[in-house]
């Protein structure tokens, strides 16, 4: 592709352009309510995930509430058994599956991925809006359960046979697994979408070497989604089959096994673990670079690093039951194999340290929450090197010290760069910025309460109090540590309630945000906040890892696209070379409609066989409708244009 | 002459047994098993926590040289010195964690052979299966009447070996005395065995440690490490069947018992009550508590529970049993005259 | 250099307008969502069969107390997914070329032995010699063939309605890379109903 003479001007006269006027014609998402389900750009997609997932945050973080209050003193009666179960089994189910996957992958994922590429819009955009809708069902689905007390009370993974058709009856357990399969289901679809944005619509120069950290990390994690979702949906599909038609996979009596559903859950359930925390590591390496005002040190280490987490990660499973009296080898085999992801982890903290302490630190606000993601995550990755070792996680196994390790890792892995990463992005989501104070007020009060309430629990566990107890004797010696821990809580709902206001305040009266406040190297920093539909004026090329950064003043953009369709450039996956052009498939109702059906299905299915044949027609009808063409800009046939094999 | 009976309201009388700390927590070990695991937990405890100042060192060190500018400086892309000297500081630092983990598996697999490796050719054997929500226990002999059942409640000679073999009658529970040693869980369609051995005469208290439904929180158990003769002298009490009742109170309780719901699910060996749903009740009399280490064996507690069971263990497998204040009387009589 | 904020830039031009608009092969975008997704229902799969020895593990008869799965329909059937790489190879190498009669022909043949693999499924269910509510073993039994014969269904659909389509004026050169990367998948399922079929009517008789 030979490189012509300059062609345009400054991106300041964009504005005015023509060119601008027609793409945002041709690029434009329908208005109105029912433009509103035909959305297909992924900036408002992505803002959907991210907002529907922080109500999710808040909803779990009451029961949480919740919980702490009935244990605040012994054989309190605020809960019985019965709404307790369902309390922490839904807590623990909305933070995981309705809140950390869809906030830190699917919601940062889709809207930063496109825009750090250089492309207009994410690949199947209409996947990923099918993947949304997906998403809200499953959490409708969990929330109607629980809100007409058919709220899951199993605990989040739902072990058998507690879960089974014997102990569990009516459809208590069915709703959770068939929430399952929805937000399964979501994520599969927004890894397809992602890991296709990165390996075939990177902007031109940007190689594999020249990507992104966050970009490699969001690739490693779409790939482990690929591979980890399939087992608990094995999982919850087996044991819908157990509960609803009488199969017997896990019911020992006619030959099946109990281990097997842990063995096909935590295969899925520890990578998921690292598809929550992955994010978090890309948020805080972009962000530690932008703040050290130096390109990162170990850009090579981290990648190596973070695709060597997404391997290992699958190979530790087995350290989520070691009670349960497996052959010592294997146990041993899987205490090295924990031991072992330490490195990785460690490599990118080590890596992070140098490139604050070579560079220059401006400790802006996202920045602080990456202090308290060092010192948070930090805890419970040490807690987590204890758990490896077969002999102490015998004692602390199902206790509240491993409760607290989890929330360490989770809320410092994933919650810690969340806040980081909404503050860094929210003035080009919004054009705006965050008020700094207030964000400094959130910060303290969260990080104040949350090591109150959690930093407790381990002595809580040591001293002998296991989990998912409703009460506890007045002679266990464990209420004053409770009582500590509770106390945390008011601190936590300070620190959100704080942040709520800074979000609403700064959305009506912030500073306004120009391209790029914080001076940071990648493509998202080019456009204007909020990115207009079309994302760039022209498709960037790129020369280095830190394109704003280092690039030429006369580094080439892309030309010969068409403005009057929305057609896209298609790169290669290494080296991205220009390919061929693409078409996007514009705004659709189908995406909507196809999920409206496929849940018609999901949900019947708790309830009836019959959903099964009754609910495929109808998800048949609305999938046809999706893909048929309709021929907007014909392609033409191979032999009439050259094409490449 | 009608009397009548304090019912205890509370779950807890002030009569409850006061539980020392020491006697259910990781870190005041009673077995050597349990000791071998804390020392191990304090070993790595300070490894990691030397770990953790350093790196909160080297962040606050990182961090101290911020200064918040108006505008942010020009970035830093080249900087072979800095990269210089930040490789060997990763390098090394690598290598101290590789080091280190090393450190900490070889100590825990040497740690985990230690509590494993307890041999004897003379252990007690205890088989546990867990119900909802309640432990089974019987010390199995290949004579069925040497055969000790009773539930919730273990006694063992100090400085005997123990082995413990699992089972579950419905849903996976978990063995967990932490003062004892690691919890193993008891698994339906599967039997591992694991051993103990305790050092320190007492009463060690252990709870279920995996969610097993809606009493999960009530399913506690206790260790009675005692002198070998006297483990002996309460083990050849066990395996006596019923005590005749010898007043007529008594003896109208056994009626009672024997003419209600209690023997579909309760074992009174030497009477017709046979069943194996609930716990055997041959000695009740003989155990500190009831009903899982929830309530003290005490006649207003057992009444209490008897007449409904539901109020203190909500969803337990009990149902109620509304008896006449004379005839709940006697029957408490009866279960206390079981020792 | 100038402010990060506000650069002023004099770009050059990288011209794409000679690009073709459609892409065969790999370098489809598609065909990589497809290869995603065979990756998906390709590790359900493996999970599955890994479950089916795992629980073989677990017992001492294999079959328990049951005959294997009758061998005849499931052997014709083999035989058609066998022979019906032929039509999907065809298509495949159609496509590139621009060949729409060749693809529709393709298509139209695929669909038969798509149509008879179908239907020889339903005969195979009936065959099993087990029902799923027997024990562990006939429950996965029951669930592999279930499985992929959910993924029959699938593709039976899709290739009818591009079958359909291959009627219309829609057939353009994204519609016949679309037909190449259908064979694609459909070669995903032979290889997977093979493997099925491996397990319940051979493993079932030598394990």
């Amino acid at each position: 592709m030979a490189v012509a003479e300059p062609i345009v001007a400054n991106d300041q006269d964009a504005g005015q352009s023509g060119l601008a006027r027609r793409l945002a014609h041709t690029w434009r998402q329908p208005k109105g309510f029912l433009g509103w389900f035909c959305n297909t750009h992924h900036t408002d997609i992505g803002i959907r995930f991210m907002v529907t997932a922080f109500i999710f945050l808040l909803l779990g973080g009451v029961l949480a509430a919740m919980i702490r209050l009935q244990l605040i003193r012994p054989e309190n009666s605020l809960m019985g058994p019965d709404l307790y179960n369902q309390v922490f089994t839904m807590h623990g189910s909305t933070m995981i599956f309705l809140f950390a996957v869809p906030m830190m992958f699917q919601g940062f994922g889709v809207y930063i991925v496109p825009l750090m590429c250089g492309a207009r819009n994410i690949a199947f955009p209409r996947l990923n809006a099918f993947s949304y809708y997906l998403y809200v069902g499953g959490a409708l689905v969990l929330w109607g359960g629980f809100l007409t007390n058919t709220g899951p009370d199993v605990g989040w993974f739902a072990y058998v046979p507690l879960s089974g058709p014997a102990y569990s009856p009516g459809h208590r357990a069915d709703i959770w697994s068939q929430m399952i399969t929805f937000t399964e289901v979501s994520a599969l679809g927004v890894a397809i979408c992602i890991a296709t944005t990165i390996l075939r619509h990177r902007a031109p120069g940007m190689t594999l070497n020249r990507m992104p950290i966050l970009l490699w990390e969001k690739l490693v994690i779409s790939i482990a989604v690929i591979f980890a979702m399939p087992a608990v949906m094995i999982a919850s599909g087996l044991l819908l089959l157990d509960r609803l038609v009488g199969t017997h996979f896990f019911n020992p009596a006619e030959g099946g096994d109990v281990l097997l559903y842990q063995h096909l859950f935590w295969f899925f359930g520890h990578p998921e673990v690292y598809i929550i925390f992955l994010p978090g590591a890309a948020i805080i390496s972009t962000l530690v670079e932008c703040f050290s005002r130096r390109r990162i040190f170990g850009y090579t280490p981290i990648v190596v690093s973070v695709v060597a987490t997404g391997f290992i990660g699958f190979s530790v499973w087995v350290h989520h039951m070691f009670a349960t009296g497996l052959p010592q080898l294997s146990e041993s085999f899987f205490t090295a194999a924990s031991l072992m992801i330490v490195i990785p982890t460690g490599t990118q903290f080590f890596c992070w340290v140098a490139t604050i302490w070579y560079g220059r630190l401006q400790l802006r606000l996202p920045m602080l929450w990456c202090f308290g993601f060092f010192f948070v995550f930090l805890i419970g990755g040490l807690s987590g090197v204890m758990l490896a070792s077969v002999p102490v996680d015998l004692q602390v196994h199902d206790t509240y010290f491993v409760v607290a390790h989890f929330h360490y890792v989770l809320i410092g892995g994933a919650l810690f760069p969340m806040f980081a990463g909404i503050y860094f992005w929210f003035p080009k989501m919004t054009g705006r910025m965050a008020s700094a104070k207030l964000g400094a007020w959130h910060f303290w009060l969260f990080f104040f309460g949350f090591n109150i309430t959690f930093f407790t629990l381990h002595f809580l566990g040591l001293r002998g109090m296991p989990r998912r107890i409703y009460t506890y004797g007045p002679d266990m010696h464990w209420q004053g540590l409770n009582i500590l821990a509770s106390t945390g809580v008011i601190f936590m709902t300070a620190g959100l309630l704080v942040f709520l206001a800074n979000v609403y305040r700064s959305m009506h009266t912030g500073e306004i945000a120009g391209n790029n406040p914080w001076e940071d190297a990648g493509l998202e920093w080019s456009v204007s906040s909020p990115p207009p539909p079309y994302n760039f004026l022209h498709v960037p090329t790129v020369s280095g890892r830190d394109p704003l950064w280092e690039d030429p003043p006369d580094q080439p953009v892309v030309v010969g696209l068409r403005d009057d369709i929305r057609e896209t450039l298609v790169t290669h996956s290494l080296d991205a070379d220009p390919q061929h052009k693409d078409e996007d498939p514009g705004p659709s109702i189908w995406p909507f409609l196809a999920a409206v059906t496929v849940s018609a299905a999901f949900v019947g299915s708790i309830f009836t066989a019959w959903a099964i044949p009754i609910g495929a027609p109808p998800v048949i009808a609305t999938l046809i409708g999706w893909l048929w063409p309709r021929g907007q800009s014909p392609t033409p046939l191979p032999n009439e244009v050259p094409w490449i094999h | 002459m009608n009397r009548e009976f304090v019912f205890v309201p509370a779950r807890f009388s002030a009569q409850a047994m006061p539980l020392n700390p020491g006697h259910h927590s990781v870190l005041h070990p009673a077995a050597s098993q349990a000791g071998n695991i804390e020392w191990l937990y304090w070993v790595i405890f300070w490894i990691l926590f030397a770990v953790f100042v350093l790196m909160v060192a080297a962040f606050a060190r990182a961090g101290a040289k911020s200064r918040v500018l108006d505008d942010a400086p020009l970035p830093i892309i080249e900087d072979d010195d800095g990269d210089r000297r930040a490789g060997w500081a990763v390098g090394s630092a690598l290598a101290i964690t590789v080091i280190t983990l090393f450190v900490v598996l070889v100590l825990s697999v040497i740690t985990g052979k230690r509590v494993e490796g307890l041999t004897s050719k003379n252990p007690i054997t205890i088989q546990i299966t867990g119900h909802q929500w309640w432990w089974e226990i019987s010390y199995p002999n290949s004579q069925a009447d040497q055969t000790v059942t009773t539930a919730n409640e273990i006694h063992v000679p100090v400085g005997t070996p123990v082995v413990v073999l699992t089972n579950s009658a419905d849903v996976i529970h978990s063995f967990w005395a932490p003062s004892i040693t690691g919890k193993r869980d008891l698994l339906p369609g599967y039997s591992s065995a694991f051993s103990f051995q305790v050092d320190r005469e007492g009463t060690y208290r252990g709870q279920c440690a995996e969610f097993c439904g809606l009493q999960h929180a009530h399913m506690g158990f206790s260790i009675i490490a005692e002198p070998v003769d006297k483990f002996q002298s309460w083990r050849q009490q066990q395996l006596k069947p019923a005590i005749e009742p010898a007043a007529s109170e008594s003896s109208r309780g056994r009626e009672v018992f024997l003419t209600h719901a209690c023997v579909m699910c309760h074992t009174i060996r030497g009477t017709d009550a046979g069943s194996r749903v609930g716990p055997d009740l041959t000695h009740i009399a003989s155990r500190n508590m009831i009903a899982a280490e929830t309530l003290p064996n005490t006649a207003g507690a057992l009444a209490g529970w008897v007449v409904d069971p539901q109020r203190i263990k909500p969803g337990t497998q009990m149902s109620p049993n509304p008896l006449a204040p004379d005839e709940l009387q006697a029957l408490v009589v009866y279960l206390q005259s079981l020792q | 250099m100038d402010s990060l904020i506000e650069p002023i830039r004099r770009p050059r031009a990288l011209d794409v307008s000679g690009l073709p608009s459609v892409a065969f092969g790999h370098r489809n975008t598609t065909w990589l969502a497809n290869v995603f997704y065979m990756a998906i229902e390709g590790m359900m799969f493996a999970l599955m069969f890994a479950t089916y020895f795992y629980l073989r593990t677990r017992s001492t008869n294999w079959p328990p107390g049951h005959l294997p799965p009758a061998f005849t329909y499931g052997a014709v059937n083999a035989a058609i997914f066998v022979l019906s790489i032929a039509p999907a190879w065809w298509i495949r190498k159609s496509a590139p070329e621009g060949d729409r009669r060749a693809v529709r022909n393709g298509l139209l043949v695929l669909s038969v032995f798509a149509l008879a693999a179908t239907a020889l499924r339903v005969f195979e269910f009936t065959a099993l010699n087990c029902r799923w509510t027997d024990d562990a073993y006939s429950s996965t039994v029951w669930v592999l063939i279930g499985m992929h014969s959910g993924h029959l269904a699938t593709e039976l659909i899709e290739t009818l309605v591009l079958l359909a389509i291959s009627f219309t004026r829609k057939m353009e050169g994204t519609r016949l890379a679309d037909a190449a990367i259908n064979s694609d998948y459909w070669y995903f399922v032979v290889v997977t109903g093979l493997i099925v079929d491996l397990l319940i009517y051979g493993t079932t008789r030598f394990l």
